[in-house]
């Protein structure tokens, strides 16, 4: 069986009480409700929100894959199913499809440098915040001028 | 009292290489070209021009008639797809505990990539912009000079 993604990878770490604690109670611990391991805080919901965003956008990737390959197909028949995304609750569609790889996008680059910057873990917290900054400002340029794509304008 | 030592200046055994390590680093490595890849994508699609309403049979021909945005889109198919399903993967060993449904669940992940993979590189370096028996007013513009 595989190892998951929130195993501990060091041996024996799991023993006492968290790295946390034992230096001297310098961040506050949320309490642990029974059989979880969550943390909760940004650390936690920022890797809920990549793994959602993730999922959302593996499937859009396998349709537009699909949806795409109908070119070859015919161009009548590409020209119909593209019509499809352009009503308007497709175009909501696409509105959370960018905002979800804008998140996605921008938290990675946060991973990436939580595992290569050396003060990258220290300022993990700040840096989510700062993903949350510059998404914010991507969909205030994105979304009024994809509204008005959309419902024309 | 015998102690035995292994003969000197044996090689040690060979080191099995660490898969989950390199899709460790496949991860950052694709996610960063893919940030610029993908940014760039819906900026021309989606944002430049008249976005969404603008994509037909004529706005693919016009883009893939140009080899440059063909390898940009098949660098975009290949990188993409294999950063979603080994995030899949990741997902599918966190949740999937039964040994069984996890083996499946990751053939099923591994075949369809290999498909798509396989299905979508063959439409752009096929694709055929001007195809013959189509009315004009589909085509790119530049079909009516052939």
């Amino acid at each position: 069986m595989s190892l998951k993604s929130t195993d501990s990878l060091t041996p024996g770490a799991s023993g006492g009480l968290p790295p946390t604690q034992k230096a001297g109670k310098r961040f506050s611990m949320p309490k642990r409700p029974a059989g979880t391991v969550y943390r909760g805080r940004e650390g936690m919901w920022s890797w809920v929100l990549h793994r959602i965003t993730g999922v959302a956008i593996y499937f859009f990737l396998l349709v537009h894959i699909l949806d795409t390959a109908l070119v070859r197909v015919s161009p009548e028949g590409y020209n119909a199913v593209m019509s499809t995304y352009k009503n308007p609750i497709m175009g909501l569609g696409e509105l959370a499809l960018v905002a979800a790889i804008g998140f996605h996008a921008l938290n990675g680059l946060r991973i990436i440098l939580i595992d290569f910057w050396s003060v990258g873990t220290r300022n993990q917290r700040l840096m989510f915040w700062i993903v949350i900054a510059l998404w914010a400002v991507l969909m205030l340029g994105f979304a009024p001028r994809h509204l008005m794509h959309i419902f024309g304008g | 009292m015998t102690a035995t030592l292994d003969a000197p200046r044996s090689k040690p055994a060979p080191r099995r290489t660490n898969w989950e390590k390199w899709g460790w680093i496949y991860m950052r490595a694709s996610g960063v070209v893919l940030v610029v890849l993908i940014f760039g994508h819906l900026f021309v699609n989606l944002y430049a021009g008249e976005g969404v309403k603008a994509i037909d049979f004529g706005f693919v021909a016009g883009k893939w008639a140009s080899p440059f945005w063909q390898w940009y889109d098949a660098a975009l198919l290949w990188l993409a797809l294999i950063h979603g399903s080994n995030g899949m993967r990741t997902i599918v060993n966190d949740y999937s505990t039964g040994p069984r449904l996890n083996t499946w669940l990751k053939r099923a992940i591994f075949v369809s990539t290999v498909l798509l993979i396989l299905l979508g590189t063959l439409v752009i370096f096929t694709f055929d912009p001007c195809p013959t028996g189509t009315a004009a007013d589909l085509l790119p513009s530049f079909c009516a000079a052939r």
